[in-house]
């Protein structure tokens, strides 16, 4: 039975600043000041050294992750400052390292000092290739700065690429997500994450939605637009992997999947959680809590929350049921010392009747409908 | 020996329209009478039920002995003898004021008499009390006193000459008020010296001493140790304790001729010691009970289920708790194939099932599901055998049916003239059936129609309140049972009869019901992973059919390494949301859905 502890945890970092803030966006961010990056900087580095000083030895990390917010919103100096926290940490040869991109933030000089960090993965956050859509979401750049981004990086010699896109956006026909999709695709991406509009309360669309000024969209259509992006990006080349990530063969995010398996990682900076022996934490929201913690010498934790074995496992079940090739016998026995068909006996029989999973002699996934109801399926594994 | 004092004695209650000031002149005459301070009368007014605050009414208070001195310095005993204000207690109104030698007719002189208005002092007039018309709220900009005067003359035949002018609020007037109660309220009768005739005008239940019985004794009197007989259901106990109120329960050594006040006696169950019976002395008993003696008939039924199997037991005791302090609730156990086992509860109309209902998830915090309400029908088969029907489950097939009767009420529905055209539009659309009309002066219409009492449960009083922009006031009398061409209409979700669905409606109108109200019920259910069909069937024949179409995409777009405890929560609450609801088959019905048929229009 391999210990999740001994394995070496994945390395994230949180870069809470934007030049705006997009319509519906709820991740921890604020608008960028130099004085406060300054003492994020410094609260960051503070915390990469209190981290490393407890990192066993034997750990490598098998990919990092630096993401926001929007980190290349940084300029060059700070963002070299953040670049080298991550780089402090020991990591597995070939290891992925991911940072988040805006198309409307990134100038060639930057673009090198991340290839040159070390970086070999960019996601560019693009969203949309029309501009009445960009700025219906609130977003700073065009269509064009998004096609020219993402030329400059491949010409300073990125060649694992990622766009993120969103559809389902109130008022969005077929077509302009097709467009959309046809030029995503024409740009050649190792990689696509295609999210369905998510309408968070605590967001400028979620206060439309609840001023009635923004129509949800008919979840009919939404899957119509969904099955549209599993059809063009895989004659594309891009195969689904995940609920909402598409990707050539062998470029599936290893960071990514580190979450949908529910294995161990450290999170750096405001808001940002790490899973360590089964504990979940998360940092501070606030950057002024942040800083203000580390700068008397205490961890900036604002939550713990130990699972326990029961929700680890229906967490495992439900964070691999995400991925097309959901969750094998195996693995969960190495994990758990059980067999998960006699954990869920009941919950496996009801849902691949019902057509929403399948349940073979490999493991347990999701049905392509399962995929676009799984909601519904996860529920069935939570505790009651 | 209990000194005759039945001098100084003087019993009243108020009566008024619910909001013309009630609750504020009996606390304005406690104060003034020293009987509460400010500070105990907050005090009381936080022991009531939070229901009754929350929905403004007052059900009903404790009655109250108050100490009053006479401008002459006369001491006088009076006792206020609350009513409650709703016509589901018409009855227990009826105990109240038969307790009583007058009442304080509260008229707001800005609305003018409303319908509440006059069945309570029909009531008071059936009882022979003396009325002193109160006009109050005379302090407000829009009073006006002329105008009640005179229909408190020309409709009720009271002399308002000497009505009083009052402000509850301001306390002007407040005192007339007590002079009058004195002057005008005749004292009571009865002798000391006669044999023991005391009427229960309330009981409670106390887990300590038994029930207690709040009583008006009407001659001869009573106290602890004395062998007494409750003459309706015959059965005999020992005093053993006598109280007042004040409004504290206060014990006193007897209570006498024309006193109110509180016995308890070792009585087990409420309904030994129901409303309106007769208290007498088991050694010398008066020769007849006190008239006007009734078994309180449940007048509307629906079914209760807990919304999770296992808590049955918990509902079950639930109710028998409630049912020690309330003789008017009855149950029994009833099963259900969509809703498993439940009962089958009666209560004297919609205020009182809903107080229930309120109070079973409020303080014995059952989750429940109620079917929609019904009314009893007078059924008579074939073979001529007559049955009372409380659950639409229970009605006959249509073959064993020979009539179906049921009960109706006389409405009586004030309003502003112009809306006579849009309450009797209503009313005829509700099955009515015109009565009569008069006009209470030029701008006000008294109308009357009979109507079954089951379109009165339904929305006819929101319906009314709202076609009449809330000016009109609605009250009604049992009139008895009427036949009608009435048939049960079924609902089937999925193809499956969903059997507390089901409700017994006028045939002409099935078919514009039946759309309503699986057009409603499509809205209620929410969308499953497949489709359900909604149809309305009389006699196994389709009237109106829906369909709640099938859920296509139901996923959270993103979950990475900072969102799994948050999404996880969200998906604790979407499982939450399911629990709440009755899987019916395949099919998880949410519970508003059970009481929908009373959103039909």
């Amino acid at each position: 039975m391999k210990k999740v502890l001994a394995l070496a945890p994945a390395l994230y970092i949180h870069v809470p600043f934007c030049i705006q803030k997009c319509f519906y966006c709820d991740f921890a961010s604020r608008p960028i000041s130099a004085p406060e990056v300054e003492s994020y900087l410094a609260a960051l580095e503070q915390e990469g050294r209190a981290v490393l000083a407890s990192w066993p030895v034997s750990w490598e990390a098998p990919s990092i992750y630096v993401g926001g917010g929007t980190p290349t919103a940084l300029r060059p100096a700070e963002l070299e400052r953040v670049l080298r926290v991550a780089a402090a940490f020991p990591r597995a040869r070939g290891a992925e390292w991911t940072v988040e991109a805006n198309p409307g933030t990134v100038d060639e000089a930057k673009l090198k000092l991340l290839l040159d960090s070390g970086v070999n993965r960019l996601s560019f956050g693009v969203q949309s290739f029309d501009d009445e859509e960009l700025r219906f979401l609130g977003r700073i750049h065009t269509a064009r700065d998004s096609v020219a981004a993402w030329e400059l990086a491949r010409r300073v010699g990125f060649s694992n690429l990622s766009l993120d896109l969103i559809y389902a956006l109130p008022g969005q026909s077929l077509d302009s997500w097709r467009r959309t999709l046809g030029q995503a695709a024409a740009l050649c991406p190792e990689h696509i994450s295609a999210y369905s509009l998510s309408v968070e309360p605590e967001t400028e669309f979620g206060r439309r939605q609840a001023a009635g000024t923004l129509e949800p969209v008919d979840d009919e259509l939404d899957l119509a637009l969904y099955q549209e992006a599993q059809e063009v990006l895989s004659k594309a080349g891009l195969l689904q992997y995940e609920i909402s990530n598409f990707a050539r063969p062998g470029y599936e995010s290893r960071h990514n999947l580190v979450y949908w398996r529910n294995e161990p990682y450290w999170g750096l900076g405001p808001a940002a959680t790490s899973y360590i022996g089964g504990e979940r934490r998360t940092n501070l929201k606030k950057v002024a809590d942040y800083c203000r913690e580390l700068e008397v010498g205490r961890a900036p934790v604002a939550e713990r929350e130990l699972a326990g074995r029961e929700l680890e496992m229906a967490e495992t079940v439900i964070l691999g049921l995400r991925l097309v090739q959901g969750i094998t016998w195996e693995r969960f026995y190495e994990r758990f010392g059980v067999d998960l068909r006699n954990v869920y006996p009941e919950v496996i029989k009801r849902l691949a009747a019902a057509g929403l999973i399948v349940s073979d002699k490999r493991g347990l996934r999701l049905t392509p409908r399962g995929l676009a109801v799984a909601n519904r399926v996860f529920l069935e594994f939570l505790p009651d | 020996m209990v000194q005759d004092m039945t001098s100084h004695i003087r019993n009243f209650s108020i009566i008024a329209h619910i909001d013309h000031g009630k609750s504020t002149l009996a606390d304005r005459i406690l104060e003034l009478t020293g009987t509460l301070s400010q500070r105990e009368m907050e005090a009381q007014v936080l022991d009531q039920m939070d229901l009754e605050r929350e929905r403004g009414i007052t059900i009903k208070l404790t009655p109250v002995r108050i100490d009053y001195r006479a401008e002459d310095g006369t001491d006088y005993q009076l006792n206020l003898i609350d009513t409650p204000g709703h016509v589901d207690f018409t009855y227990e109104v009826s105990r109240s004021l038969a307790a009583c030698e007058g009442a304080l007719l509260v008229v707001d002189a800005t609305q003018g008499i409303e319908a509440q208005t006059l069945a309570n002092t029909y009531l008071a007039l059936d009882h022979n009390l003396t009325i002193i018309p109160v006009i109050n709220k005379i302090d407000l900009p829009s009073a006006n006193p002329e105008r009640v005067r005179r229909e408190l003359e020309e409709l009720l035949g009271l002399d308002a000459s000497c009505a009083i002018l009052c402000s509850a609020k301001t306390g002007e007037g407040v005192s007339d008020v007590l002079k009058a109660v004195v002057e005008r309220i005749p004292p009571p009768q009865g002798k000391s010296d006669e044999s023991l005739a005391a009427l229960i005008f309330d009981s409670k239940f106390d887990p300590y001493r038994g029930v207690i019985a709040y009583l008006r004794v009407m001659q001869g009197s009573i106290q602890p140790g004395q062998k007494i007989r409750l003459m309706n259901t015959g059965k005999e106990y020992e005093v053993n304790e006598v109280g007042v109120f004040r409004p504290a329960l206060t014990l006193v050594d007897a209570l006498g001729p024309g006193e109110v006040g509180f016995i308890s006696a070792s009585i087990k169950n409420i309904r030994d010691a129901r409303v309106g019976d007769t208290v007498t002395d088991a050694e010398r008993p008066v020769a007849a009970p006190l008239p006007g003696y009734r078994r309180l008939r449940p007048m509307v039924y629906c079914g209760l289920y807990p919304q999770e199997t296992n808590e049955y037991g918990q509902l079950r005791d639930a109710l028998e708790k409630l049912q020690l302090n309330d003789a008017a609730l009855v149950f029994e156990p009833e099963t259900s194939v969509a809703l498993g086992f439940g009962f089958r509860c009666g209560f004297l109309g919609l205020l009182h099932m809903e107080i229930v209902q309120e109070r079973l998830e409020r303080e014995f915090k059952v989750s429940l599901i109620a079917t929609a309400p019904n009314v009893v029908y007078e059924v008579t088969k074939t073979d001529g055998a007559v049955l009372f029907v409380d659950s639409p489950a229970k009605l006959p097939p249509p073959t064993e049916i020979e009539t179906v009767a049921e009960p109706y009420v006389r409405a009586s529905i004030i309003v502003p003239t112009d809306y006579i055209g849009a309450v009797m539009e209503l009313a005829q659309e509700k099955r009515g059936t015109y009565h009569n009309m008069e006009y209470l002066d030029q701008n006000r219409v008294l109308i009357t129609y009979d109507m079954p009492l089951s379109e009165i449960i339904f929305d006819f009083f929101d319906l009314l309140k709202s076609n009449t922009r809330g000016y009109a006031s609605l009250d009604y009398d049992y009139l008895g049972h009427r036949k009608g061409d009435l048939v049960k209409m079924d609902i089937l979700i999925n193809g499956e009869p969903v059997d507390a669905l089901s409700v017994i409606i006028h045939r002409e109108r099935a078919q514009y019901q039946g759309r309503q109200l699986v057009e409603k019920l499509r809205s209620l259910i929410p969308r499953q992973l497949f489709e359900v069909p909604i149809q309305a069937a009389v006699g196994g024949k389709i009237i109106a059919r829906e369909t709640v179409r099938a859920l296509k995409k139901d996923v959270l777009a993103k979950c990475y390494g900072g969102d799994v405890s948050r999404k996880r929560k969200l998906l604790e609450k979407q499982k939450e949301g399911k629990k709440r609801m009755k899987q019916v088959g395949s099919v998880e019905i949410p519970q508003e859905a059970f009481m929908a048929v009373l959103k039909v229009k």
